[in-house]
């Protein structure tokens, strides 16, 4: 894959990268103490768009929030002032845009299911004049959204007094004549002939008022198309096709024609009782619109080239690791079910999220994952309890740094962990979704002194030593941080914990 | 506000709309523009009207489509060809809005317009247009400005020209697959007007770089491109730099791209010319049909006659049909039913001997198919090989085939061969038809499904058309009326059906002699569904019966129609009476 040097090289030139030191940067819809967290407010979708000026988040109200960055080239040579008298500005800095209604709940009428509103996934796509455009789905659903800029317009200079006009849809004159007026505009030019000057007597609306408001507009929806719940949409590097991936299907769609797909993964068995294994997530390559690759219960990620065939139910390439003899337990196929993937920027790496690790995986090699990254290691003992109260089932998001350099996915406590993915790295950290690092110092014995003065609680530690916190009790499993992303060109990263957005900066 | 003169107001209503909250209205205003710019007369049209559009693109996309499409006619409005150029500023916008059918439209009206551009206006105005939209900040307009370089370039000088080349070139790199793929499928319209010096060397060029780009999408339009450079080029030329092209193509990684080769194939032969087609494209052609992707052999299957046509019979013999042999027992039932639709078109290329030889096995061996699609394919198709080599030698697995489809369990099936059905009349002469399908025909009249039933009935009114009155009144008619007497009203609903279809055809003697006592005394059914459809049914008699009858028999039935406790009978019977009235009236 070409482009896939770029990581391995500048990591074996230079060594490991430095630690990053992790430090807050801003947080919205931050809970005050004490306060109740509203089930419709909690975020379940995070992604950033491809410049990294616009991140969108959804939640389970479904409804889409838009931020954009406040800190953009585009100030110019204020900019540059800005740099010189204070450094520390310079990582991103995002404001409230706009929010919309997405989606709304449902109801199937034939098969007695409740659809909820939940927002599972936004894809930002192509933007176009200005206009931002995005995907977004719920269980069943696709819908595709523009938000523009649009002017309030207010009309003045009417041919018609409106107030008259309004009063009675068709004039007095015409029901004279016994015309409804809409016929009336038929009939004008059998018997009326224009002066070849025209008539000066008539004049166009004039459009006052300039303001502008942000407008969303739904310009499509995919529907009819998914018998089980969407886990995944993805849009393809043509920039005209997106996928969308259920349980036991993935779909292919052309952004332009709502009203057909055509499906190109299916790996429902004949009889449902022979069913083993249900698709858990699904990307395009970055680069290569032929390719994608999606994960498994079974915890295998398939890699398929559509250019083969146009039902891809064969893979080209398979990754999954072989099971470590002896471990097998009640557990193993449930902890071993990927929760989600990542392809790399450059689309040569692949990470992977299971229950227990992050695991990156070279798509050139199939014999196993390059790294391997121990995030849930100290839970192995609760997994009985786990197991009990369904958190096993929880599905955490993986991202990369847009360098490749890095990789990060959340855990519970509201904690994520963010490990070195270059070679010979070492880095690991622990950081909290919050921005008062004292509020659960009981877990922060290892806490770095330079971390002090900087607002986020800080932990680093080796991928191996698992810290106090590991042995449990201190975790809290109801709050999780499922959600994550990472800005595509800085090391910025925005995490959701329930209802707040949390960024942090490095 | 100003008030208007009486005689305006229409029109004051109708500018005034063109800005209302209402998409409708303002719909139905962009739709009379052209009334707008007469009212306005042509120099505010091109002072106001134009300008106060330019301003409008950010309206809804149904009103700018429309309003692209007015554009592209409005020469005339704003004063004739030497004020044209006025019209581009509104149209320039509309190409760079992101909804594509509205670009498309605006291409188009753009291409119209600029066509009838006088050379120093196009040179002043339209060539700067497409240089900005190249130039465009954001890809929808430089989607938009591959559409429109071939008017551009006709009639502009040798230094634009040259720049115009080299801008497209650019395009044809351009980062978005969006504008590589527009200017691929540009490439062929706008090499028609490029100079054949260039066309070698510049865009050719291109050309080669659109078929080696990383994106399926883009390379399988630059295989459209082949077939339009193809024509352009001198033969040897075509050999030499397209006919590589394509049998690269044929053999590429992508399905999607084999498959638009498929598509295509028998377009390229043409280009290349006899020989090449020969040595080059049948091997090509004979990999695709034998392709791994089941979508590719689809598309090369439904091709097979098409490119048989460009062989003679002996290379078609020998090459092709084997092929085909294959195919007919293909696994994908899709492929087996893209051949069915086609393969009859071969008899006739083949010829007699040929078609008995080798066709008709699989011919046979189609109709015996599991899948009713290929079985009904063939049978559509069947005048084709009648002529060829006659239908005896089908007729006998034709009827079983078709039996088969009458009672196949999907209705959808049955209703596809009851449309069949007189053409296979036609095709198998009566006597094939009176002993085998006339049954069927009866039968179908009274299937479960309401389609079926509808369809059936109209079949019988397109064999008593196929042979005659006569013929009916004897194999038709008498079954159809038996049928009265059917416990089911539903059943007896479709005779009074059946007979207002074949009533015209058959004429009024037999529509007084046989239908009128049959529907009279349905008239009495105790159901009232069927007293207000024979009402409805007298009333579309009126016409074809003369006008004694009239008086005498269908008025006195529907008078006592119209005193039916029932409200709905006594309604239609009143309709009907008023048609009388009506009609005697009109005569009077």
């Amino acid at each position: 894959m070409n482009g896939g040097d770029v990581t391995s090289s500048s990591a074996a030139t230079s060594g490991p990268p430095p630690s990053l030191d992790w430090r807050f940067s801003q947080v919205f819809g931050e809970r005050t103490a004490g306060e109740e967290v509203q089930e419709v407010d909690i975020i379940s979708a995070i992604e950033f768009d491809k410049s990294g000026d616009h991140l969108a988040t959804g939640d389970r109200g479904g409804r889409v929030v838009l931020f954009e960055r406040t800190d953009t080239r585009d100030h110019g040579g204020s900019r540059r002032d800005l740099e010189q008298t204070d450094y520390a500005v310079r990582h991103p800095e995002f404001r409230y845009k706009t929010e919309f209604q997405s989606h709304e709940p449902e109801f199937d009428y034939l098969k007695s299911l409740e659809i909820e509103e939940k927002i599972n996934k936004i894809r930002w796509c192509q933007p176009a004049n200005g206009a931002l455009f995005l995907l977004s789905t719920n269980d069943k659903t696709i819908k595709y959204w523009k938000v523009q800029e649009k002017k309030i317009k207010k009309i003045s200079e009417m041919n018609i007094d409106p107030s008259k006009a309004e009063s009675s849809s068709s004039p007095p004159q015409l029901v004279a004549n016994g015309l409804p007026a809409d016929k009336a505009h038929g009939y004008l030019s059998n018997d009326f002939s224009f002066p070849p000057g025209g008539i000066p007597s008539l004049r166009l609306p004039v459009v006052t008022s300039q303001e502008t408001n942000l407008v969303a507009r739904c310009r499509r929806v995919y529907a009819h198309a998914h018998d089980y719940h969407i886990n995944s949409i993805s849009n393809s590097s043509d920039g005209e096709t997106f996928i969308s991936a259920d349980d036991l299907r993935v779909n292919l769609w052309n952004l332009e024609i709502s009203n057909q797909s055509f499906n190109i993964v299916d790996v429902k068995p004949t009889n449902m009782e022979d069913l083993t294994e249900v698709i858990t997530s699904a990307e395009f390559h970055p680069i290569h619109c032929n390719m994608l690759a999606y994960s498994s219960s079974k915890g295998s990620i398939r890699l398929i080239d559509m250019r083969q065939s146009a039902l891809c139910d064969s893979h080209t390439k398979l990754f999954e690791e072989p099971e470590a003899p002896g471990s097998r337990s009640f557990f193993t196929e449930i902890i071993a079910s990927i929760s989600d993937i990542k392809f790399s920027k450059d689309g040569r790496y692949i990470l992977s999220r299971d229950y227990m690790t992050l695991k990156l995986w070279d798509i050139n090699m199939d014999s196993g994952p390059v790294a391997s990254y121990q995030v849930h290691e100290h839970l192995r003992p609760r997994l009985c309890d786990l197991y009990e109260n369904d958190s096993i089932f929880d599905k955490f998001e993986c991202c990369l740094s847009g360098d490749g350099l890095r990789v990060a996915t959340g855990s519970y406590s509201n904690l994520f962990r963010v490990f070195g993915a270059s070679q010979g790295s070492t880095e690991a950290a622990t950081l909290e979704a919050s921005k008062n690092p004292m509020r659960r110092q009981i877990q922060t014995p290892a806490r770095p002194s330079r971390s002090i003065g900087s607002m986020t609680r800080v932990v680093r530690r080796g991928s191996e030593s698992p810290g106090t916190e590991a042995n449990g009790n201190a975790y809290d499993f109801t709050t999780k941080l499922l959600h994550m992303a990472w800005h595509p060109t800085e090391n910025s990263i925005a995490c959701a914990a329930a209802n707040s957005l949390y960024m942090y900066y490095a | 506000m100003a008030m208007v003169d009486e005689p305006l107001y229409p029109i004051a209503v109708l500018i005034d709309e063109l800005k209302n909250d209402d998409i409708q209205l303002r719909l139905n205003s962009i739709r009379r523009l052209s009334t707008i710019a007469r009212a306005l007369g042509e120099e505010r049209t091109r002072k106001e009207l134009i300008p106060f559009l330019s301003e409008n693109s950010d309206d809804d996309d149904e009103v700018l489509l429309a309003m692209a499409e007015e554009l592209g006619v409005f020469i005339p409005f704003v004063g004739g060809i030497e004020y044209a150029h006025v019209l581009l500023p509104p149209l320039e916008s509309l190409c760079t809005v992101e909804e594509t059918c509205v670009r498309e439209k605006a291409v188009d009206s753009l291409c119209k317009i600029g066509s009838q551009m006088r050379e120093t206006d196009l040179v002043d105005s339209f060539v700067p247009l497409v240089k900005r939209l190249a130039a465009g900040e954001w890809f929808a307009a430089r989607v938009s400005a591959c559409g429109i370089f071939h008017v551009a370039y006709q009639g502009c000088t040798d230094v634009l020209k040259t720049e115009l080349r080299s801008t497209y070139s650019l395009l044809c790199q351009d980062d978005m697959p969006m504008v590589r793929r527009a200017a691929a499928s540009n490439l062929g319209k706008f090499a028609t007007t490029v100079e054949s010096t260039y066309l070698i060397a510049e865009i050719m060029t291109m050309f080669d770089d659109l078929t080696k780009d990383d994106q399926d999408s883009v390379r399988l339009l630059a295989v459209e491109g082949c077939a339009a450079l193809g024509k352009l080029l001198e033969p040897q030329d075509c050999v030499a730099r397209i006919l590589p092209v394509i049998v690269n193509f044929s053999q590429d990684k992508s399905w999607r791209v084999r498959y638009m080769v498929a598509n295509q194939l028998y377009e390229l032969c043409e280009a290349v010319g006899p020989d090449c087609t020969k040595t080059d494209l049948v091997p090509a052609y004979v990999r695709l049909l034998r392709d791994n992707e089941a979508e590719v052999r689809i598309a090369a299957a439904g091709k097979v006659t098409k490119f048989c046509r460009l062989l003679n019979p002996e290379l078609a013999i020998q090459h092709i049909l084997p092929c085909v042999k294959e195919l007919s027992s293909d696994s994908s039932q899709h492929v087996r039913s893209a051949l069915a639709s086609v393969i009859m078109g071969m008899a006739p290329i083949l010829g007699k001997d040929s078609t008995i030889e080798h066709l008709l096995p699989i011919f046979l061996s189609l109709l015996k198919d599991e899948f009713p699609d290929v079985r009904l394919n063939i049978i559509s198709k069947l005048d084709q090989v009648n002529q060829v080599i006659g239908i005896d030698l089908l007729s006998q697995s034709l009827l079983p085939a078709i039996v088969e489809l009458a009672e196949d369990r999907h209705w959808r099936v049955r209703l596809a061969i009851i449309e069949y059905v007189p053409l296979l009349a036609s095709q198998l002469g009566i006597g094939f038809f009176d002993d085998k399908l006339g049954a069927l025909c009866m039968q179908w009249l009274q299937d479960k499904v309401y389609s079926i039933r509808e369809a059936a009935a109209n079949n019988l009114k397109r064999l008593a058309e196929e042979f005659g009155p006569e013929w009916a009144m004897q194999h038709l008619v008498p079954q159809v009326l038996d049928m009265v007497n059917n416990p089911h009203y539903l059943h007896r609903m479709m005779v009074l059906r059946a007979i207002s279809l074949m009533a015209p055809v058959m004429g009024s003697e037999i529509t007084c002699s046989k239908f009128l006592p049959v529907v009279v005394e349905a008239s009495k059914d105790r159901v009232p569904n069927i007293k207000f459809n024979v009402a409805k049914l007298l009333q579309s008699l009126i016409p074809i019966v003369d006008q004694s009858v009239v008086d005498k028999t269908i008025r006195q039935c529907l008078v006592d129609l119209s005193e039916d406790p029932d409200v709905d009978v006594r309604y239609f019977a009143n309709q009907a009476l008023n048609s009388i009235d009506g009609t005697t009236a009109a005569q009077s």
